[in-house]
């Protein structure tokens, strides 16, 4: 099982490690420091690297690697998922993940890793039950805490984690009882340079904010949950009621929490909603060459496209770009070659563009990569898919609470090839 | 105020300061102390100094006080021992404790103090844990067994806390069987003898039951576990997937894979007659290509077993081809993956998009490694799917213009593979030019070599093909080995096509290699050359520009054995190396060896070592299998066994030559050559014998090692496969026709290959009291349409008692027709007195022809191409013989040995063999040293002669 835990920064110091069963040497980093040397950005680190008595498996979140050691045939998943739930802790309990602030929060970090592992077994992952054993820090408790004595961590059983319902604590309470629900939907998409699309996927989820009184059993019910036949749901989800009357029913986790996650794959036709229009020469000879590029909605539903930014590695040859946007701003680093446009609101009636000339290294020869441009954006109410839920009812307490559900498309990865 | 005030202390005396604090009678200063001493401890300062003053602040109600005393102890016990034992009161008390939490913390905490001194004053609370009321502080005592196990096994087993642990998994609380699971697994694993899961159905049901009810991190556990359970039937292994089939769905990634290894493992037993076998298939897509959606380190691990599942059942994500599309962001290793699995799931139907368009695009991207792979990979789609070769070679040539050196290269080294599978037509024809053109640009030795092979193998194509390996040959010497070797064949090549302009340019090669080089293979091969032209040119055109072997479209496909095996490791780090965990598992004392379970109907006999073949009719006849008795033997064998005897350095250097040569090439070959004098190649039967435990030695085909002509003939006919010069294995001959049957005649006889010709040895007797002539033989058509390849000469005629000995030569070009058996042949013998009939039955094994050896990669292909219900199991009883002898053996009777694997101590031969009328059978033979069973393994199109080349086999094998 996971032997011991180092985080790195991404200028190579440890500055934590944490071990569950004997101590592993910090010298064991040293092949993982030169998989870091050998790997030209900081993504491209192999997340498994073999040393002569250790496996290395590590994430890489917030320019912090997480580092697992392990000594024996472990599933690496198991490993990978692991460390993804401590950094997905560590920014519940902390609001944000860097190394300042776990530096700042050391003790509560070694607290929180020591319930979430003994002797390398998961023993509680579940953020409701870890903030039950220990309180999460805020401003107002670390002043009552200096003044009473009291502590961060709870004395009492955490009981959740004996129920049938781990995921949910008992006694919980509200003045106001309220569940939210949002469907948001990443579209992934490939568009090659004549503009039909190579690839586009979705990957859906739902997210919930659940904060109801007692012990809520909800049912989820969608207008089309036909184009739900890939999903991975959260373990509230009673799977038979969903085989056979594909109808979610749970008791929710108290809190924030992810219900399920969908992928609607290539193979449906997935509506792209922007496309982009782009003419990007080199000429071989001179020095300068033109670049344009626009970008207009599509299948949208007469939804707006917001926060719209595009950006795109330019190939090396380009020194410098001079280019005017008829909206919005935009910036080109002529280190990284980072052309960055932030376009914001698309108005289909005037179209966003941006033009203008590149200069090129002089005789140079033409660049033999073409630069990928990258797409964010954003479409408010509505999911992509189509997906619709129809509604939502409670059973099991007797108040009335409020419900609310939101619907909202991102871009993934989106990519158009030029 | 924030946590990083602790670090804040630096100074001199540090240590002395927080000593004084600790030893604070205000509570607050206390724990304010503490949390000082573990931050320098988080950070690996060493506060090991301060043990005893921590140690004294754990009798305390503070909850957070004693956690955080605990961690202190749980770091530093192990060097400060005897302090340690102070501990051990408190921990016994807090056992004891009404909250169960401090409870499950004691015991918890108790387990992480690795000191030998102090575990077995916690044996006492351990127990009582283990059978406490709470189920929380059952599940924390279960993991504290494998703690304890760590740190003392024998104590573990002692106590019995092993049994009680077993108990747990029936405990009523899912939590606490997961645990236990948990716990049992990771003991197990350090003790692979053990028989600590013996999973029977009825704790199988257990297990699954608690599977729906525990947490992620349990349902990864126990989905594990039941992956090492071997369903007694289909119906169970059914029944096991119906309710594994669910986790698919879940939100954790290493579940999901989990269950698709039990899936994947136990599908193995399910008649793909059911519907639900294809319901499941279909369910199997859509998780994995979910998976591809995560975090890019789960994509990779996920991409690696992807990997295997394509090649073990490629139709579950046959339609999916699009999600394995990179994107440019991908990391580097992620997108490698992608890439291979995209080759992989090539096929007509998709092919278009891919090669054109996708791998164009990944081929202009900037990582140079990514690039070179995309260029492999169009080059393989090409070899893959014949009707995209044009389209690939022609976005090869679009990828050459763009002069990126490493490109152009890549694209080389490709087109050459292209070239191979299909011979370059006319439409080709401006494909070498542009070829040509970039010459000079050529720095790496790989894609030299390659332009160097086109130019010698189309020379009659290329007007200047002199000019251009003359130009190579000025810097002969500073070019690498695999350049010259290449431009020594090339030229040779043109010389034998061009005769007349290019001796002086062969000669000047010729000397170059041999008088001027230091390197052997070179020097040899330049030799052989020199010798074959000069003896007999026309021959030399036929050695040289023989026909080459295809080159297979799978180039690297994991060996059929050695995928089951990992199937059965999906999700472990086995699976993301592709290896057994024996191969890279430190020590590897715990890992014992897997396989995949057999297909429903023969379960049964898998387990029963019977010598009659296992599976009844050939053709339902399922995969690989080693039974149970097997992997005991193999554990046996580890230390009980005989010491393997090791070959004799004499044993048959042809064999050994032969094995070899498929691993190196050419190359290899022409160091074979080098090293190893052949002359004490016929004495080899002789010594051979020492080898072979118990049959005589004696029965080994007295021409084993054949006519021993100079190295070079020798040589040739290990380059052309043709073992031929030993005969195969002779039956005595045996009474066919008795006299009283034939008025008088009476024939026995046997069959025998010698040098590619097979030939039917007869014993004429004459019994009758008159003299017999007019002699003739004619064959019934039979299955292999075998015929008399001459008529039947009997010279002088046969007077009374005298007896004559014939050998009739045969062919195979009579009229064919199936038999039954198969090799039943009837034979029709006349002379002055009357005709007789007789049938007989022939040994297969004079049907196996000498070029019968596949190359290794068109093996693999063959072996995956074969459906598995062609495959079909035998056991060769009694068969004391070493890997080696056994190779010898069926060499000599035209089975060929393509490679050797050893997995787990027992040797694993890869075999072929090509009968008369060309269908190939694969075989896979396993032979454990100490155990005289060996098992057989066939794969052929034609199943049914699976059952008499067993038979051939056993009949070799055993004389």
């Amino acid at each position: 099982m996971i032997h011991s835990l180092f985080l790195i920064n991404s200028s190579g110091d440890i500055f934590l490690e944490k071990h569950w069963k004997s101590v592993v040497s910090r010298s064991v980093c040293d092949y993982f420091f030169e998989a870091q040397e050998r790997a030209t950005e900081a993504e491209n680190v192999p997340p498994v690297i073999p040393t002569p008595h250790h496996y290395l498996l590590s994430v890489y979140r917030h320019k912090i690697f997480f580092v697992a050691v392990i000594q024996t045939e472990v599933p690496p998943l198991f490993v990978i998922e692991f460390l993804h739930r401590v950094v997905d802790t560590f920014q519940d309990y902390f609001g944000v993940c860097s190394e300042l602030v776990i530096k700042d929060n050391v003790v509560v970090v070694y607290e929180v890793l020591e319930e979430m592992l003994d002797n390398g077994f998961p023993l509680a992952t579940e953020s409701n039950i870890l903030k039950e054993l220990i309180k999460p820090p805020t401003i107002l408790r670390t002043v009552v805490n200096t003044i009473t004595g009291s502590t961060n961590v709870g004395d009492q059983l955490p009981t959740g984690q004996l129920s049938v319902v781990p995921w949910r604590r008992t006694g919980v309470k509200y003045t106001n009882n309220e569940a939210y629900f949002d469907v948001i939907e990443e579209i992934d998409a490939i568009i090659d340079k004549s503009g039909s699309t190579i690839t586009a996927e979705i990957q859906g989820v739902i997210d919930a904010c659940v904060k109801l009184t007692g012990m809520p059993d909800l049912t989820l019910s969608f207008m089309n949950p036909r184009l739900l036949d890939d999903v991975s749901f959260h373990p509230c989800v009673r799977f038979k009621r969903w085989e056979s009357e594909r109808i979610l029913s749970f008791i929710p986790p108290d809190g924030n929490f992810r219900l399920l996650s969908y992928h609607v794959s290539a193979q449906n036709l997935v509506a792209v909603p922007v496309y982009v229009k782009h003419s990007i020469s080199f000429r071989d000879s001179s020095s300068l060459g033109r670049f344009e590029i626009t970008v207009g909605p599509k299948q949208t539903m007469g939804k707006t496209v917001e926060g719209v930014i595009v950006t795109s590695q330019m190939p090396k040859g380009v020194l410098n770009m001079s280019l005017t946007p008829s909206q919005g701003t935009h910036t080109f680093d002529p280190v990284t070659k980072l052309l960055s446009w932030d376009v914001g609101k698309i108005n289909p009636q005037k179209l966003p563009s941006l033009k203008g000339t590149m200069s090129l290294q002089a005789g140079a020869s033409k660049p033999d990569e073409n630069p990928t441009i990258n797409l964010q954006f954003k479409i408010q109410q509505l999911a992509i898919s189509g997906l619709k839920v129809n509604r939502l009812d409670m059973y099991g307490e007797k108040y009335k609470p409020f419900k609310g559900i939101k619907y909202m498309t991102k871009a993934g990865k989106f990519q158009v090839r030029t | 105020m924030t946590d990083s005030k602790y670090f804040t202390t630096t100074k001199k005396g540090e240590i002395f300061e927080l000593k004084a604090e600790l030893n604070s009678d205000k509570k607050e200063k206390k724990k304010e102390a503490v949390k000082k001493v573990i931050a320098s401890m988080t950070v690996g300062k060493d506060v090991s100094a301060l043990f005893p003053d921590v140690v004294n602040c754990m009798q305390t109600d503070n909850l957070e006080l004693k956690k955080l005393v605990y961690l202190y102890l749980m770091n530093y016990a192990k060097s400060q021992p005897d302090m340690a034992i102070m501990a051990v009161n408190t921990f016994v008390k807090d056992c004891e404790d009404p909250n169960p939490l401090i409870r499950a913390l004691a015991v918890r905490t108790m387990g992480c103090i690795r000191v030998d001194k102090i575990t077995e004053y916690l044996c006492e609370p351990l127990r009582k844990c283990l059978k406490d009321e709470d189920p929380y502080v059952r599940k924390t005592a279960a993991v504290c067994v494998a703690k304890l196990h760590d740190i003392n096994a024998q104590l573990v087993e002692d106590q019995g806390f092993l049994d009680t642990l077993k108990d747990l998994i029936s405990d009523s609380n899912p939590m606490v069987v997961a645990n236990a699971v948990a716990a049992l697994s990771e003991i197990a694993e350090s003790h692979p003898s053990s028989n600590l899961l013996d999973l029977n159905p009825q704790s199988i049901n257990k297990l699954l039951t608690a599977l729906n009810e525990c947490t992620e991190w349990g349902q990864i556990f126990i989905l594990d576990c039941l992956a090492n359970y071997m369903p007694k039937d289909d119906r169970e292994a059914q029944s096991i997937c119906e309710r594994v089939t669910p986790r698919l769905s879940h939100a954790n990634s290493a579940v999901v894979l989990s269950a698709v290894k039990v899936l994947m493992k136990f599908m193995e037993m399910l008649s793909k007659d059911l519907d639900y076998y294809s319901t499941l298939l279909k369910k199997l897509a859509p998780p994995l290509v979910t998976l591809l959606s995560a975090e890019p380190e789960l994509q990779y691990v996920a991409l690696r077993n992807i990997n295997l599942i394509v090649q073990k059942r490629p139709e579950i994500l046959k339609h999916e081809m699009k999600v394995f599309f990179v994107k440019y962001n991908d990391p580097i290793y992620v997108k490698l993956e992608k890439l291979d699995i995209m080759i992989r799931l090539a096929s007509q139907a998709n092919i278009a998009q891919v090669s054109a368009g996708e791998l164009k695009e990944y081929a202009t991207e900037v990582d140079v490694d990514f690039v070179r792979k995309a260029v492999r990979a169009i080059g393989r789609c090409a070899i893959k799917v014949e009707q995209s070769a044009e389209r690939c070679v022609s976005t090869l040539l679009d990828l050459i213009q763009t002069k990126v050196n490493y490109v152009v290269q890549e694209a080389i080294v490709v087109i050459k593979d292209i070239f191979r599978k299909y011979p370059p037509t006319s439409r080709y024809e401006s494909v070498i030019a542009t070829l040509c053109e970039n010459l000079d640009s050529l720095d790496e030795p790989e894609a030299r070599a390659a332009m160097i092979w086109i130019v010698g193998e189309y020379a009659e194509r290329i007007d200047n093909a002199d000019e251009l390996l003359e130009s190579f040959l000025e810097g002969f010497h500073d070019e690498s080995t695999q350049v010259q070797l290449q431009l020594l064949t090339a030229i040779v090549k043109l010389f034998l096509k061009k005769p007349t302009e290019t001796q002086e340019l062969v000669q000047q090669v010729l000397s170059l290699a041999t008088q001027d080089s230091d390197n052997p293979d070179l020097r040899d091969r330049g030799y052989i050359y020199w010798r074959l032209l000069s003896t007999d040119p026309v021959a030399a055109k036929e050695v040289v520009l023989a026909e080459k072997p295809l080159i297979s479209e799978e180039t690297d496909l994991i060996e059929p054995t050695l995928l089951d095996e990992l199937i059965c490791y999906i999700g472990t780090l086995a699976s993301v190396y592709h290896k057994p965990p024996s191969a890279f598992v430190e020590g590897s004392r715990g890992v014992v060896h897997k396989s995949l379970p057999p297909r429903t109907g023969s379960s049964e006999s898998a387990e029963s070592p019977e010598a009659a073949p296992t599976g009844a009719p050939p053709g339902e006849q399922p995969a690989v299998i080693p039974a149970q008795g097997d992997l005991l033997g193999d554990l046996l064998n580890l230390d009980l066994g005989p010491p393997v005897t090791g070959p004799p350095l004499s044993t048959a250097p042809v064999q050994m030559g032969a094995v070899d040569l498929l691993g190196g090439g050419l190359d290899s070959l022409m160091g074979d050559e080098a090293e190893g004098p052949r002359g004490d190649v016929s004495g080899s039967p002789a010594m051979g014998g020492t080898n072979f435990a118990a049959p005589p030695a004696g029965t080994m085909p007295a021409n084993l090692g054949g006519p021993i002509g100079g190295g070079l003939g020798d040589l040739f006919d290990l380059t052309s496969g043709v073992g031929s010069l030993s005969g195969s294995y002779v039956a005595p001959k045996a009474v066919w026709l008795p006299a009283m049957k034939a008025k008088g005649l009476e024939i026995s006889g046997t069959f025998t290959r010698q040098v590619g010709s097979i030939s039917m040895d007869l014993l004429l007797t004459n019994k009758a009291l008159q003299v017999m002539s007019d002699f003739a033989i004619q064959f019934n058509r039979n299955s292999f349409g075998l015929a008399p390849a001459a008529p039947l000469q009997v010279h002088a005629p046969l007077s009374p008692n005298q007896t004559v000995e014939i050998s009739l030569p045969l062919n195979t070009v009579g009229s064919v027709m199936k038999m039954d058996p198969l090799n039943n042949l009837q034979v029709a013998v006349k002379n002055n007195i009357d005709v007789f009939y007789f049938s007989t039955l022939y040994p297969l094994h004079i049907l196996f022809v000498e070029d019968g050896k596949m190359e290794r990669q068109t093996f693999l292909a063959t072996w995956k191409d074969i459906p598995n219900e062609n495959e079909a199991q035998f056991q060769i009883k009694d068969c004391p013989l070493n890997a080696e002898a056994v190779s010898s053996k069926l060499q000599a009777s035209n089975i060929f040995t393509i490679a050797k694997r050893n997995v787990e101590g027992q040797d694993m031969l890869y075999q072929s063999l090509k009968l008369t009328n060309s269908i190939w059978v694969l075989a896979e033979l396993r032979v454990q040293p100490g155990n005289p069973n060996l098992t057989l393994s066939l794969k052929c199109r034609a199943p049914e002669v699976s059952q008499h080349v067993y038979q051939a086999y056993e009949t070799i094998l055993k004389n």
